[in-house]
């Protein structure tokens, strides 16, 4: 049975008008709408409606306001004080009136050129950021004033240690299957011994320094962002700053010193199981024996390899560390611009590993 | 009246830290009912438990004559559904805008049409006196438009109880005593069950009926403001002389 019913040119609510049956009065009216523009006066009769709630005086303020396109008075009659009462408290009839602050809409070139310009910012930021890092890394070496006290073993801890075991695991399948996937073609030219070569040399390298640098972009550098980034949303950035400390130093520079220690220790370590699991390939599929591919290892390897690793590990080790940094610090907005920091954080600071080891190999080749 | 919420001998505890120590109270239909008490004495706790976000150590809860503790996950909702919630912190949806914020109940739980649906919003943040905000983000707002943005989302769907913890904590006194005023209009208008965790003194005075306060785990006094304020506890006497302006 409906609540609602039209007699004589006026509509008859009864019972109630709620959020429940709210949408179905609208649809009344306007099937009725016919009807009711035939007389520019129409009555909504509310002697017998008991409850209203705000979504039944938002519908009948919404028939008073389409109607009056049509040019027809609408008017509630016979409503007890208490209808009457809810009628004015959740009126929206002068609401509808005022104009609410709308956001700008940008229109195409607009959202160019303010592209162009977050862009140029960006670029100044991040090379501010960068010297002050710079700045206030080599400065914090000789004054540990507002540096938090022992955060630098825990993040050594989070950054270096934890990380020790899924960058072992990740070293040795790529030394392995690279030697697997050269041992075929090696065999086949009877250059057996060469697979010390080859490993020692890319692992050096290449693949110690750039699989250590990928895996920690992803694990530790999303971890700086996003840490940074929910600090600077909730205020804790300022509240450091209030206390006179530098949130540089405060709460970068710990992360930015394990980092620094971390991927070198990182790398070598990669460096080495990767090359044991180029090892294991020679031992047993290519047949060397071991002291035949330790002897070769001592020929091969120059100090420059090693240095070419290291030198490598601390350049991402300061980009992934300044990204993830810079991406914290920009963030805005709540939990979603914690989510696109840590994104950005790890896209970015893997784009720009991958272009910086390009540039180093072409330095270092 | 009916008790619409009937709390008996709860037990709460954080990791084994016991902050309610068997707490009894009934909260009628159609009142206004205060909790009071000293900061970090379990009001916000004891609210928590009452919407069933918290499991207490032992006791009963029962909202709508229904007990609460141990309660299926949809019947819970559907309870809650009866219910708009407050935080003390507001806590809107930051990535989304204040009008996003208020939609979420009436787009997720009614059937009503976009039209209409914005009619309501633009009401009821008229309501809360934020209408101008309607577009900001939520993380543009200040602390006090936090809190009635938050207050306008509890209220989108005129649930049948309210709960607020401290809907005017960091507001000016004038925008605090419009958002009291707004409280009492939904309970006459719309005979809302209001549950307010409160500080105020201007604002017990305003709307309370009644009235539990909270002390060391125990609900010390429970009854109307009248009795509250003839009270011979120590504690009481001294929370309604000590805020007064002399
Ligand atoms: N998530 C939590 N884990 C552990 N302890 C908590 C947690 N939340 C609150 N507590 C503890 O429970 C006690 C009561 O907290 P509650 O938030 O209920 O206080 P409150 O009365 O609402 O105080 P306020 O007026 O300051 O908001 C406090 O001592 C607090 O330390
Ligand atoms: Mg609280």
């Amino acid at each position: 049975m409906n609540s609602f019913e039209f007699k004589d040119r006026t509509l008859v609510l009864t019972d109630e008008l709620t959020i429940s049956n709210a949408e179905a009065f609208i649809k009344f009216v306007s099937a009725n709408l016919s009807d009711i523009r035939q007389n520019t006066k129409f009555s909504i009769d509310a002697e017998d409606l008991k409850t209203i709630d705000s979504a039944g005086v938002a519908a009948i303020d919404q028939v008073i306001d389409s109607l009056k396109k049509f040019s027809i008075e609408t008017k509630v009659i016979n409503a007890s004080e208490k209808v009457e009462n809810s009628l004015t408290a959740f009126s929206s009839l002068e609401l509808s009136e005022k104009e609410f602050r709308k956001p700008a809409k940008l229109g195409y070139i607009e959202n160019l050129g303010n592209m162009g310009f977050n862009l140029l910012d960006n670029i100044k930021y991040f090379i501010y950021l960068a010297a002050d890092m710079l700045f206030w890394g080599v400065a914090g070496l000789f004054s540990k004033k507002g540096q938090r006290k022992g955060e630098f073993i825990i993040q050594s801890n989070l950054i270096g240690v934890n990380a020790l075991p899924i960058v072992g695991l990740i070293s040795f399948l790529i030394g392995f299957i690279l030697s697997l996937q050269s041992a075929q073609q090696l065999r086949n030219f009877g250059a057996n011994i060469f697979i010390v070569d080859l490993i020692a040399i890319s692992m050096t390298r290449e693949m110690g320094p750039l699989m250590t640098a990928i895996i920690l972009a992803g694990r530790s550098g999303s971890s700086i962002a996003s840490e940074i980034a929910t600090m600077k949303i909730s205020e804790e950035l300022d509240a450091l700053k209030t206390m006179a400390l530098n949130p540089i130093k405060y709460v970068v520079l710990p992360k930015l010193y394990a980092m620094t220690i971390s991927m070198p220790l990182l790398t070598i370590f990669a460096d080495i199981i990767g090359i044991a699991g180029g090892f294991l390939i020679g031992i047993t599929y290519l047949k060397l024996s071991p002291t035949a591919f330790v002897d070769r290892m001592a020929n091969v390897m120059v100090l420059k390899d090693i240095i070419t690793s290291i030198v490598k590990s601390f350049v991402f080790a300061w980009l992934i560390t300044i990204v993830g940094v810079f991406f914290g610090l920009r963030a805005k907005g709540g939990a979603g611009g914690v989510g696109r920091a840590t994104t950005g954080s790890v896209v970015t600071a893997i784009f720009m590993v991958i272009v910086a080891d390009a540039v180093l190999g072409l330095l270092f080749y | 009246m009916e008790n619409i919420i009937e709390v008996k001998d709860l037990i709460t505890e954080y990791d084994g830290l016991r902050i309610l120590d068997g707490i009894t109270l009934d909260i009628k239909e159609n009142e206004v009912f205060i909790i009071l008490g000293g900061s970090g004495c379990g009001k916000t706790t004891l609210l928590k438990h009452i919407i069933g976000l918290l499991k207490p150590v032992s006791g009963s809860i029962k909202v709508f004559d229904k007990e609460v503790v141990g309660i299926e996950e949809e019947d819970l909702d559907d309870i809650l559904m009866k219910c708009g919630v407050l935080f003390q912190n507001g806590a809107l949806l930051n990535s989304l805008s204040v009008r996003d914020n208020v939609a979420i109940p009436l787009e997720q739980h009614s059937n009503l049409e976009r039209k209409l649906i914005n009619r309501i919003i633009e009401t009821k943040l008229n309501l809360v006196e934020l209408a101008n905000a309607m577009y900001l983000s939520t993380s543009e707002l200040s602390g006090g438009m936090k809190k009635r943005a938050a207050l306008a989302r509890a209220i989108a769907l005129d649930p049948q109880i309210l709960f607020c913890d401290e809907p005017s904590a960091g507001l000016d006194p004038i925008t605090s005593k419009a958002i009291d005023d707004l409280l009492l209009q939904l309970k006459r208008q719309l005979n809302m069950t209001i549950v307010v965790v409160t500080h105020e003194l201007a604002s017990i005075h305003r709307i309370a009926d009644r009235i539990v306060f909270l002390d060391q785990g125990k609900a010390l006094f429970v009854g109307t403001l009248e009795e509250a304020l003839n009270s011979d506890i120590k504690e009481i006497q001294e929370f309604f002389t000590v805020g007064r302006f002399e």
